[in-house]
């Protein structure tokens, strides 16, 4: 049975945008009981269509044709109070921010039983009840206690069951989901996509779900729709797109997703005097909570880790979020000083030097970051970005200017990039700038940290080729944090497993991801989305030779 | 939170404590001998009038000893005498404390109010001419010296018009008693809070605008659309609460400013509080005086900032539940 139906929609977006429509002539239906994936890159255009549903376009742009029929009326066409009706009520919207989706001033209980209010349902009463089986059925521990709770007291996966709770509140029956898994660590993220999953077969509710990943879509999609620039591309049955790929843009974005394959030969750890040296590293945060008696809070974020890198190699190190391992890096990078340790580069220990001497030592390890958008300075033209360490180390302005044009050709872009501000460059263009900023004082050591993690498939591949290529051609040194097995897998020759602040398990690439030691590995492998896909492909691939 | 309020109340102590020592010693620190000053106006400079006045006030004692006298008397609420009075310090501003307080706080809450509202108004309608027409408005008043404003505000409301008393703190010689003094105490309150709160009110209509407007941003108001709720229920449950925070600390930081601004508009309306007993105590080099405004005014405002702080952890629990 058909719920929904999507006719010619176009959105327009507001004058001086990039282009003129957001969306243009997209047409599907999603049926009672089904998940319907849209796929797509930012900017395809798959959020607007979904916020088009709900009635939710941001200020200033406005559908410019074709209709969206829901039992028989065209949301198109209804005024704001009658979709005031609707939302929440039949068709309800789940988002990607777990983080950030739910007020933080009021209590988790009081904000489910928002929902019933806004359509005048229950008594307040009852409306607390019903909160509490809301909870029990998304899976909270305790609800209870979850019910009183501020949202600062949970999780993000806990947040995210929350919002899906609100969302199934009044027994919808459409759930549109916005990226509901992006920002979450895999192990929750495979939970979540579990209780999607769950809902959907119990209750019969249709679930328009938007997503980048098509390990995600190979989980949990009936149907799927590729968008490009606004436009649908390729649309079918799940395993038919996936295996099947017609259009070359899927065809592309498929090819672009990280498999967790043990390609190439793992580089031989060369004997000999190591590059970097780790060791017995700690570093604990002491938060002084205000009140002269009140203990501080204390957090061990890193726990006697100690390993070896040597010259040319890449090692990962991979964990959940707040497993440590970006202040790890940090602590290499001597971003922070390490409570206890030794860290020594080239021979020399620099968890505790100062002044000068940490001057001296700071070109030696360089780092990339992870937001490509707020790592370079908004006000400074690229070539100053690129020449201020050089400068800061001697430089005279003219070399420092050659140099930053040597290391732009290096990283792929022109060199007339110089003149240029960072907003001018997407964020593929931005995370090379990074990287050319990271190599341009010739640091014997490189820190990743979640460097294509903010990339979209296509650019991270891209990203992750250029490393890959400047690693061979420079020789360089790399420690990579990524919270991506996929990725790790890539690009690195060894791997650390890092939880809760603790090296779990480290070792040669294949050996850690091929035969873990830990439950913990296992269980980061395990939560990895689209590996039934994976199977699939490889059978395909078998039975074509 | 008991804990929290009892580390802020220590704080406070102590900086209390600096505040009377750092204000003791900028006295001392600036130009002029005030047994020269009270010499000079009793018309007998000779030096044995003079040595007596520094006997008969301490001020032959070293620097060190003037200092203990005076933070042992601070302790006990005894701020000296005044010369020029003829009266104890403290008995001087309990006098006229009553009267600041009244005239600040309303100050205060006048400024909170329409500045909150007009920014809420204004957000609403951004980009629209009533948008622009509440920014401008706001801006004139707070651009304008206050001085100027004040007595502008008196001119018309007082002298044209003449609905207003134009000075005081209540109409002398009627001696009203109950109701009908509160009624006359309000009415004269009436032009000099909205002067001294009309300033104060630009800052918290633009705080309250860009907090408004960055909130509406914010994800969980999106979840909350999605709800299906009402807009106006939107904007006060979750948009508004989420702006007040930053309001909140500005108010706080704010609350010195009005009791500064308190002195111009004191002087202006001849209100009878510690704004113009210290004006009139600068003018009249009343160190004694001075010190004891100055001493009471920083309590005032630490006694602000500490109200700020509860309201804050009653607003966020954030704050409260962490701490």
């Amino acid at each position: 049975m058909t719920l929904l139906s999507v006719d010619d929609l176009s959105i327009a977006l507001p004058k001086g945008a990039d282009r003129e429509l957001a969306v243009k002539d997209v047409s599907f239906t999603l049926e009672k009981g089904e998940i319907l994936c849209i796929v797509g890159e930012s900017g395809s255009g798959k959020s607007m269509s979904a916020n088009a549903l709900m009635g939710l376009l941001p200020e200033g742009v406005r559908s410019a044709g074709g209709t969206i029929m829901f039992g028989g009326r065209n949301l198109l066409d209804l005024s704001e109070t009658e979709m005031l009706s609707l939302r929440g009520c039949e068709i309800s919207m789940i988002f990607q921010e777990p983080l950030s989706a739910l007020n933080p001033l009021m209590r988790i209980g009081d904000q489910i039983a928002e929902v019933f209010e806004a359509h005048d349902l229950l008594t307040p009463r009852t409306r607390r009840a019903r909160a509490l089986e809301l909870l029990q059925e998304v899976g909270l521990p305790d609800p209870e206690t979850t019910i009183r709770a501020y949202p600062f007291q949970l999780s993000g996966g806990q947040r995210q069951r929350v919002v899906i709770a609100m969302a199934l509140a009044l027994e919808p029956q459409i759930l549109v989901a916005d990226e509901p898994t992006t920002a979450l660590d895999v192990t929750t993220q495979a939970q979540i996509l579990d209780l999607i999953e769950e809902l959907r077969r119990k209750r019969g509710m249709a679930v328009l779900f938007i997503t980048h990943d098509f390990g995600v879509v190979a989980d949990i999609a009936d149907r799927v729709i590729v968008m490009q620039s606004g436009e649908v591309v390729e649309a079918g049955v799940a395993d038919t797109v996936l295996l099947t790929p017609t259009h070359p843009y899927t065809r592309a974005l498929l090819d672009a997703i990280p498999g967790l394959a043990f390609t190439g030969t793992p580089r031989a750890a060369t004997e000999g005097k190591p590059i970097l040296s780790v060791r017995d590293l700690s570093m604990t945060f002491r938060t002084r909570t205000s009140g002269f008696f009140a203990k501080p809070r204390v957090v061990r974020a890193v726990k006697d880790v100690s390993f070896d890198l040597q010259k040319g190699e890449t090692i990962g190190i991979v964990g959940e979020s707040g497993s440590g391992k970006s202040t790890l890096g940090r602590c290499l990078a001597r971003l922070l000083t390490p409570e206890k340790g030794v860290v020594k580069i080239g021979g020399q220990d620099i968890s505790h030097i100062k002044g000068r001497a940490l001057h001296a030592h700071r070109r030696r390890i360089q780092m990339v970051f992870q937001d490509p958008f707020s790592s370079l300075n908004p006000r400074a033209r690229i070539g100053t970005i690129l020449t201020d360490g050089l400068i800061a180390y001697g430089s005279d302005k003219a070399s420092a200017r050659a140099r930053a044009a040597e290391l732009l050709t290096l990283v792929d872009l022109d060199p007339s990039a110089m003149e240029r501000y960072p907003h001018e460059f997407s964020g593929g263009q931005r995370q090379r700038v990074g990287i050319a900023r990271a190599l341009a004082l010739e640091p014997e050591v490189i820190i990743a940290d979640e460097a294509v993690s903010a990339l979209d498939v296509s650019i991270q591949a891209q990203v992750l080729d250029l490393l890959a290529d400047l690693k061979d051609r420079l020789n360089l040194s790399m420690i990579f944090i990524t919270h991506d097995l996929r990725v790790a897998s890539q690009v690195c020759d060894r791997i650390i497993v890092m939880q809760r602040g603790e090296m779990v398990e480290f070792g040669p690439l294949v050996q850690v991801l091929g035969d873990p030691q830990t439950v913990y590995t296992q269980s980061l492998l395990d939560a990895i989305p689209g590996k039934a896909h994976e199977k699939a492909l490889a059978a395909q691939k078998e039975a074509a030779l | 939170m008991l804990g929290f309020i009892a580390a802020r109340l220590v704080k406070a102590v102590f900086i209390l404590l600096a505040i009377l020592v750092l204000n003791f010693v900028l006295i001392h620190a600036a130009p002029g001998d005030p047994a020269a000053v009270m010499a000079g106006e009793a018309g007998a400079a000779d030096e044995k009038f003079l040595q007596d006045l520094r006997e008969r006030f301490g001020l032959d004692q070293p620097f060190a000893m003037q200092l203990w006298t005076y933070m042992r008397g601070a302790v006990q609420l005894d701020l000296g005498y005044s010369y020029r009075q003829q009266m104890p310090v403290a008995e001087l501003i309990w006098d006229r404390l009553p009267a600041t307080l009244l005239l600040t706080a309303t100050a205060f809450v006048i400024s909170i109010v329409l500045g909150v509202t007009a920014g809420v108004l204004a957000a609403q309608a951004q980009g629209t001419w009533w948008d622009t027409l509440i920014s401008a408005v706001a801006l004139i008043f707070y651009a304008t010296p206050l001085f100027w404003v004040a007595l502008m505000a008196s001119l018309l409301f007082s002298v044209v018009l003449g609905w207003l008393p134009g000075f005081g703190y209540q109409t002398i010689g009627a001696n009203y008693t109950g109701l009908d003094r509160v009624l006359d105490v309000g009415k004269h309150l009436i032009l000099p809070a909205s002067t001294l709160g009309l300033f104060f009110t630009a800052i918290y209509m633009r705080m309250t605008r860009a907090s408004m407007l960055e909130v509406s941003r914010l994800d969980f108001v999106k979840t909350a659309r999605a709800k299906g709720l009402r807009n106006s229920v939107i904007q006060r449950r979750h948009v508004l609460r989420n702006a007040l925070l930053p309001v909140i600390t500005l108010a706080g930081l704010q609350a010195g400013q009005i009791v500064g601004g308190a002195v111009l508009t004191e002087t202006v309306f001849a209100w009878p509080g510690i704004g113009r007993l210290m004006f009139e105590a600068i003018s009249q080099r009343d160190y004694n005086v001075i010190l004891g405004v100055f001493f009471i005014s920083a309590a005032m405002v630490l006694l602000f900032n500490l109200v700020t702080d509860i309201l804050y952890g009653i607003v966020d629990p954030r704050i409260r539940i962490a701490t």
